[in-house]
């Protein structure tokens, strides 16, 4: 069964009770016994739910996963991995993963008494330095994010398993329309499926996929202790998100690398951050890690200063000025005020995140109509 | 509001933004759901200036609710009509124009392969209170007109009709209901305003089962009728006596399932064709009724108003009865058998048993519903998926 066919039906089996051929959405908290000490299939829905499971099994299956675990948030996802640390370990992570994981590593985990190595994970042999004797787990994130950068998930893979550590990825640019990472030797897959797996910004949620059995009763068990579990009803619409994911995602990647070419060619634009280009420095590798698309987030430089790129992302119409991403709607921000707004200046330039970057997350609009919107926001 | 210019915008712009508030309630990005059954006023002024003003505002559910005017604002967009009015089913949407433009004495005339519902509510229950119902056969346009009297008001078709997949040529059909002062109703739930949008071709009015195509997900019920704001103010007035009104769960979820519709036609119309091309080409398969083929009846009409055919597919089996039929039915694995149709999951039915079961053989076969026949609605799924699933369920 192919992508699209299974993000249909795998998880979507007929309601065996009423015939339904959409699955009932389970509110229930709790759930009746027939016997004291013998439970059923669910017994109480923090640790497991007939709603939540259908997404979960949609998920593993276009994950090419054994399972799911579907969390309230993107990040309640990731911190579900951190637990998995003790005191004294180590983790390697990139230095471009997302701001909520760093925070999560540098302000929480160290509590904890865990420390972080970051490290330019475009480079696989950097991922192999930072490793010490006590790292226990590597993060990595493909497209990053705000720069687009590429990581050779297949390279940091192999460095990971040849050091016996765990390694995982935040799947949420690419998505597994695009990228399956448990193929290429990943062990956790993680998402943030309020990105582009609900797809219509209505839903918060997170999820880990995973192809060990072992490792799912690992992270299965910390998130029932913790208790940070996806709600049935955004389980339901991240469910029906997932039916049009294969659409959605490939009509945005399409429209994104049109305008990644229309930027490209614009006078008015200094550097355009596409991995669809083949002029940008990860292309070789997302043609080979990303088929079908080179996903629907880009990244711009104008010549000109804050203040032109703050006018720029607030004059269009079509792109919303919004944070987030991943949905049927266009959005677009300006990191140095708004996503990496808390990060010092001279240090967010370090990153490579100048004050006149620009950052699109293509919906799922007409091309040309979003190319006219940002032409006339070009010229304010 | 943020695009409510009718063709400025692309098709897929228009289904993800038409009819909605550029900045909508607490900076929030979606439409809230506003589960309210009634509307309150600060105070007895405000009450007065409600009616005297009459502002549009929210009074109580049955009237409206803001969840269904954004969906209705986005469907009047995406057909090119000014208004539309929002019902609980398709079947509502059809009885409220019906009970709002046809009073005893009036009568309406149906191509015969129109919905059966719509035309047995007018044959069994308008009968009752004195409207006659006249019905010819499908694209009989002489039929049509011959049928008109002094006291005709509406004509009705489907485009296409169900099963068949018969094309109606818009513009005579419109034409006819003009030169004789008569509105006219098209039902277009097959083809979607993705692929014909009636009203450009003079039609008064279009009606939805907006819980196929325009909702895509097999999850809710809703139907929806289109056209000239002041022809359709009767029918929303109606409407709030009469309560078929939408929840606003129902609205979103519509709304929601709107934001596809682009990407999700597309996919329907290129799946619709490659399969009806495959079962042609099948040497079990004796007929194919799909306009998008040459072999088609009405293929010349529908190449000429059809941008794409849709997802549904009917086709015979050749030499086999119904229970042959009925097999292959069975030993599909992707589709679901059930009715209905439009949805992202591939459906499949066998017409003789799901909808005419009941009927003598000698009328099924008078609407054309012969044993052999089967009924595919197909999804988005992967192409060659279904394509694979049929060749093994077609298998001797």
């Amino acid at each position: 069964m192919k992508f699209r066919t299974k993000a249909i039906h795998i998880g979507n089996q007929r309601c065996q009770t009423t015939g339904a051929v959409v699955p009932p959405i389970h509110l229930a908290s709790t759930y009746v016994q027939d016997i004291p000490g013998e439970w059923g299939e669910y017994d109480y829905s923090r640790s497991g739910n007939p709603t939540r499971d259908n997404m979960e099994t949609t998920l593993a299956a276009l994950e090419n996963g054994v399972d799911a675990l579907a969390f309230s948030s993107g990040m309640a996802a990731t911190h579900c991995v951190t637990m998995m640390l003790e005191a004294g370990d180590h983790v390697v992570a990139g230095t471009d993963i997302y701001g909520g994981t760093y925070r999560l590593l540098h302000k929480i985990c160290n509590r904890s008494g865990i420390s972080v190595s970051l490290t330019d994970a475009s480079d696989p042999a950097n991922i192999s330095q930072a490793i010490q004797p006590n790292t226990k787990l590597i993060w990595i994130e493909s497209p990053g994010n705000p720069l687009m950068s590429i990581t050779d998930i297949q390279a940091c893979a192999s460095v990971a398993n040849d050091a016996n550590v765990l390694i995982g990825i935040d799947n949420t640019f690419a998505t597994p329309a695009l990228t399956r990472p448990l193929d290429l030797g990943i062990d956790i897959v993680m998402h943030s499926a309020t990105k582009y797996l609900g797809g219509h910004s209505d839903a918060l949620g997170g999820a880990l996929v995973v192809k060990c059995p072992d490792l799912r009763e690992r992270l299965y068990f910390i998130q029932n202790a913790t208790g940070n579990c996806m709600s049935p009803l955004d389980s339901f619409l991240i469910s029906r998100g997932m039916k049009t994911l294969d659409l959605r995602v490939k009509a945005q990647s399409e429209s994104a690398l049109a305008i990644a070419q229309y930027l490209d060619s614009d006078p008015r634009v200094k550097r355009v951050l596409y991995p669809g280009l083949p002029s940008f420095a990860g292309h070789d590798i997302a043609a080979r890690q990303m088929v079908g698309g080179f996903g629907a987030m880009l990244s711009f430089e104008l010549h000109g200063d804050y203040q032109l790129a703050k006018q720029v992302a607030g004059s269009t119409r079509l792109f919303q000025l919004a944070v987030s991403l991943g949905a049927v709607e266009s959005l677009i921000e300006q990191p140095a005020s708004m996503s990496h707004a808390s990060y010092d200046r001279e240090d967010r330039i370090a990153h490579g995140i100048s004050d006149e970057l620009i950052r699109l997350s293509v919906g799922l609009e007409d091309t040309d109509d979003l190319i006219a919107d940002l032409d006339q926001a070009l010229n304010t | 509001m943020a695009l409510q210019s009718k063709n400025s915008y692309g098709i897929s712009t228009t289904s993800v933004h038409g009819g909605e508030d550029h900045q909508k309630a607490l900076d929030s990005i979606t439409d809230p759901i506003v589960m309210a059954s009634t509307y309150t006023f600060a105070d007895t002024q405000s009450v007065i200036d409600y009616i005297e003003q009459k502002q549009q505002r929210g009074e109580y559910g049955r009237y409206g609710n803001p969840n269904e005017a954004v969906v209705e604002r986005k469907l009047a967009a995406l057909e090119g009509g000014d208004a539309a009015v929002l019902f609980s089913s398709g079947m509502s949407a059809i009885v409220g124009v019906i009970m709002s433009k046809l009073n005893s004495g009036d009568e309406v005339v149906f191509f015969d392969e129109c919905y059966h519902r719509s035309r047995e509510f007018c044959s069994k229950h308008m009968s009752r209170f004195g409207v006659v119902t006249r019905q010819v056969e499908a694209c009989n346009y002489e039929a049509m007109e011959a049928a008109i009297t002094p006291n005709t008001r509406l004509l009705v078709s489907e485009s296409p009709t169900n099963p068949h997949l018969s094309v109606v040529d818009l513009a005579r059909f419109a034409e006819i209901g003009k030169r004789n002062n008569v509105e006219t109703l098209i039902d277009a739930t097959l083809a979607t305003p993705y692929n014909v949008k009636p009203l450009e071709y003079g039609v008064d009015y279009v009606l939805h089962s907006a819980t196929k195509y325009l909702a895509g997900h097999n999850d809710l019920l809703a139907g929806v009728i289109i056209g000239n704001e002041e022809k359709l103010e009767d029918i929303r007035y109606l409407r709030g006596i009469l309560g078929s009104i939408n929840s606003a769960h129902n609205c979103y979820l519509l709304q929601r399932g709107l934001k596809t519709f682009d990407v999700r036609m597309q996919r329907h119309n290129t799946n619709g064709q490659a399969i009806a091309d495959f079962l042609e080409s099948h040497p079990r398969v004796s007929k194919v009724y799909y306009p998008g083929l040459k072999s088609h009846k009405y293929h010349e009409i529908a190449a000429r108003q059809m941008k794409g055919y849709g997802a549904l597919v009917t086709f015979e089996l050749a030499d086999s009865d119904w229970r042959q039929t009925a097999d292959v039915v069975d030993k599909c694995q992707i589709p679901k058998i059930g009715p209905s149709l439009g949805g992202v999951e591939s459906l499949i039915e066998q017409p003789l048993v799901m909808s005419y079961y009941e009927l003598p053989e000698q009328e099924r076969q008078s609407y054309g519903i012969r044993d052999n026949m089967i009924r595919m609605a197909i999804g988005i799924e992967n192409t060659d998926d279904i394509i694979q699933d049929l060749k093994q369920a077609l298998e001797d």
